[in-house]
């Protein structure tokens, strides 16, 4: 059983509540980091955990809280990025409905360490239940002087607010999340300069994660030295995973970093299998925007060992046979499912969330998506997967914000281990086409690249 | 622009372009180092506009490599960045023209620019002196891979003088900007998002200010079109002269787009790389009035012939940058003047018969008859 640092009290009843959350040992590391600690100190013991983020891109917290500017007379913030949209991942919505007091509990300690007085929120539209029991959470800290004026005695001030979004994938993106949170239109700030320097209204800005922040609460409450033992190398301590997809048992679980891919899909603990005792054809390790991964190279890397839930070893072979561990929705797919479909599916998602600011992801994802649906439905050519390919190297790097990048893998990485069955769509489109209203006979699946 | 960036405070960092090292103050970006040198170094900008802040970035079309970040960190950059909004560092080592990959990710964003776009140059106002004509022309390819249907907007007037037509645009939102940035009403913006974005107005507000017209000005594509002009004139045939008048607005320096003694069209006038030229530092935009009502020669004071130095379609027989080829052909024939060769014209009988006094048309039999 391994260890939960964040879920550990979640199935406790009434833990939504501050009483019962308080009662358990709640708004510990507020008390130690205000009465005990330094700002500068709080900030070293999270570099001291090693803690990355959580929100995808898996950088060091504590190095992104000390590239925080601090000139004088200029306020800084910290913004918790909520705005959980990609598709697979559901992590964040489970941690903040229930047990929200946790989230709080780390916006305040991390507002310290940061000198930041007033911290956000910035909530995904379509959460809008939560938007209430964080509000209410923040209420009950509010009122039983964990936030306002003068917290503990400490002088320091704090206030948390809550922005709910409306509905735009790309407002997960920092700086756009930051225009969205001025009040202006989600696009993307071309970077440099880095929020860390003018963010928010142009002030220093850290923008981190839900579980980032969360993850702060255990870090200060047992110091980070201690959480840095859990783990694989620089992958420390904990990770919720969202799985979903063709598994026995979807939902979010909270792993220690050092149990291998293998384990987390078939033991009882975590996935419990693939569903109906089919076989495992491939996976998503870390949200949509990651390259899919065929089993063989999902459980082994290409050099034959395990492959890990690490940041390191998910991304084991670069992209040519890894992946990432992303914001961790691991999708798993049975061999009775369509990656063209799939693929196609995703592509949709990406055009229909593009800004429109960028021309080659504005463009570009469009164009994919149209030709994805024309082989999906037996209507394509075999050009088509080299201008799909074409396409996505034109797309891949050359965008404002990593959107175009995260439309552009789950193309590559189709086409890459899974080339034979978008020709078997060319070369088959009557079968294809009744295999898209679900009339195909499913006994004999397209065989597995091995 | 490159005149003004010169005369800034002492230039003290040195950055390489294609091989050709320039020296530029802080601050200044990659593109501005790259017109500093001026000619093919410098990368195309559909998206920056040197006048409006915020600017650039979006296009993509000037994408280059960075071989070395600065003296003090060689590290080249994994990913081509946008020189319009990098600013160089001391020591830095740029690749444009003599990268392939930057080649080949422009050649890229062009063939994304065109496939939603509708390719109508024929019937376009501002073909000839389009932005994306010349990208298309330069790094484009002939064919296009693209078979779906693109997309298309109804045409919209915005404002009495102007109409846009969303199906040519190529979002770079520099009109977004001349309205936050000139005028303190801001009317317009863009709408949904991605490849269905479009810019538009506030419910069907017209859009009412003073120095609306420079969004024509401003946009690299015929999105935006003069009412006054659309379909009255291509635009090499209209001789562009500068004139100005005493306005109480603006700066009143226009060029006056003529066709014999009318004048189809006023637009401010515009250095080389297409943007508006700047006075004593200020960008020269100009109000409505001169742009739309001042149609007639005599409410201007003509300065004389305009200097058109894009290189496009428009500075063809203009009046700059005309270089007649020297005769070489004597060299070649040793000395000798090729006489009967070069003066067909003075013995032939085309021209002897006064074709104007004949009842009808010219045919072989007038000069038959001629010799006989």
């Amino acid at each position: 059983m391994g260890r939960k640092l964040l879920l550990d009290k979640a199935h406790i009843e009434n833990i939504r509540l501050y009483d019962v959350y308080r009662r358990e040992g709640g708004y510990r590391s507020v008390e130690k980091a205000l009465k005990t600690m330094t700002p500068d100190a709080v900030t070293d013991e999270v570099k001291k955990s090693g803690l990355r983020g959580r929100g995808g891109a898996g950088f060091p917290t504590g190095m992104k809280w000390g590239f925080l500017a601090k000139p004088a007379g200029v306020p800084r913030y910290l913004v918790v990025n909520a705005d959980e949209s990609e598709p697979g991942t559901f992590k964040d919505r489970y941690l903040m409905e229930f047990i929200p007091h946790l989230l709080i509990e780390g916006m305040i300690t991390s507002s310290y360490a940061l000198g930041s007085n007033r911290s956000y929120i910035y909530i995904r539209g379509e959460y809008a239940w939560i938007v209430d029991i964080l509000d209410q959470a923040i209420q009950e800290a509010k009122n039983n002087g964990w936030l306002g004026k003068n917290i503990l005695g400490s002088g320091f001030d704090c206030e948390i607010y809550i922005q709910r979004g409306a509905g735009a994938y790309i407002c997960g993106e920092e700086t756009a999340l930051l225009e969205s949170l001025e009040g202006k239109r989600g696009n993307p700030r071309i970077k440099p300069p880095f929020p860390a320097v003018r963010g928010l209204w142009d002030c220093p800005t850290v923008v981190n994660n839900v579980e980032t922040i969360a993850a702060v609460v255990p870090i200060i409450n047992d110091g980070g030295e201690e959480y840095a033992k859990i783990g694989i190398g620089k992958s420390t301590g904990t990770k919720l995973i969202s799985a979903c997809g063709n598994i026995k048992k979807q939902g979010v679980y909270e792993i220690e970093m050092n149990i291998s891919v293998e384990e987390f899909i078939y033991s009882d603990e975590y996935c419990g299998g693939i569903g109906n005792d089919r076989k495992l054809k491939a996976c998503i390790p870390g949200g949509s925007s990651v390259p899919i991964l065929p089993a063989n190279l999902l459980l082994k890397t290409s050099k034959g060992e395990n492959r890990m839930m690490t940041y390191e070893s998910l991304a084991d072979g670069g992209f040519a046979s890894g992946s990432m561990m992303g914001s961790g929705g691991f999708i798993v797919l049975d061999d009775t499912q369509c990656v063209v479909r799939h693929t196609y599916t995703l592509a949709r998602f990406y055009r229909h969330e593009s800004c429109g600011q960028c021309s080659p992801c504005r463009e570009g994802t469009g164009w994919m998506e149209k030709i994805l649906l024309n082989i999906e439905n037996g209507k394509g050519k075999m050009t088509d997967i080299d201008l799909l390919w074409d396409i996505q190297r034109k797309i891949e790097g050359n965008t404002i914000c990593p959107l175009g990048d995260a439309a552009a893998w789950p193309v590559a990485a189709a086409i890459r281990h899974f080339r034979d069955e978008f020709e078997w769509h060319i070369t088959n489109p009557d079968d294809a086409q009744r295999r898209n209203f679900g009339l195909a006979n499913y006994a004999e699946p397209l065989k597995v690249v091995v | 622009m490159a005149d003004e960036l010169k005369k800034e405070a002492p230039a003290n960092f040195k950055v390489t372009i294609d091989n050709i090292t320039v020296e530029v103050t802080p601050g200044t970006t990659i593109l501005n180092a790259a017109r500093q040198i001026g000619g093919d170094v410098t990368p195309p900008a559909m998206c920056y506009y040197s006048k409006l802040q915020g600017s650039g970035g979006k296009c993509r079309t000037c994408l280059v490599e960075v071989a070395a970040g600065s003296i003090a960190d060689p590290r080249p950059m994994p990913k081509l960045v946008a020189s319009c909004r990098t600013n160089v560092m001391d020591g830095m080592v740029v690749k444009n023209i003599t990268s392939d990959r930057v080649q080949e990710a422009r050649a890229g964003v062009v063939e994304l620019l065109l496939i939603n776009h509708p390719l109508d140059c024929p019937i376009c106002d501002q073909a000839g002196e389009c932005h994306l004509q010349d990208l298309g022309y330069e790094h484009g390819k002939a064919g296009t891979r693209y078979e779906f249907k693109r997309r298309t907007f109804e045409k919209e007037d915005i404002g009495p003088y102007i109409q846009l037509h969303m199906t040519r645009c190529i979002l770079c939102y520099r009109c977004t900007y001349v309205a936050d940035q000139l005028t303190n009403q801001r009317v317009h913006g863009i709408l949904d998002r991605g490849d269905h974005a479009e810019i538009s107005t506030y419910i069907s507000k017209a859009i009412d200010n003073d120095f609306s017209g420079n969004m024509i000005d401003v946009c690299p594509v015929g999105a935006l079109t003069d009412k006054t002009f659309r379909f009255k004139n291509r635009v090499w045939f209209t001789k562009p002269v500068d004139a100005h008048r005493d306005c109480d607005k603006c700066c009143g320096k226009v060029t006056l787009w003529e066709r014999g003694d009318e004048v189809l069209r006023v637009t401010a006038r515009k250095d080389e790389w297409g943007e508006v030229q700047s006075y004593e530092g200020k960008p020269g935009w100009i109000c409505n009035t001169c742009r739309f009502d001042k149609k007639h020669v005599t409410d201007w004071v003509i300065e004389g012939p305009a200097t058109i130095n894009r290189h496009s379609v428009i500075s063809q027989g203009k009046y700059t940058g005309l270089q007649i080829p020297k005769e070489t052909i004597s060299e070649v024939m040793g000395g000798r003047d090729p006489k009967l060769l070069m003066d067909i014209h003075s013995i032939s009988d085309v021209n002897s018969v006064e074709i104007a006094s004949l009842p009808g048309p010219a045919t072989s039999n007038t000069y038959e008859k001629k010799e006989q």
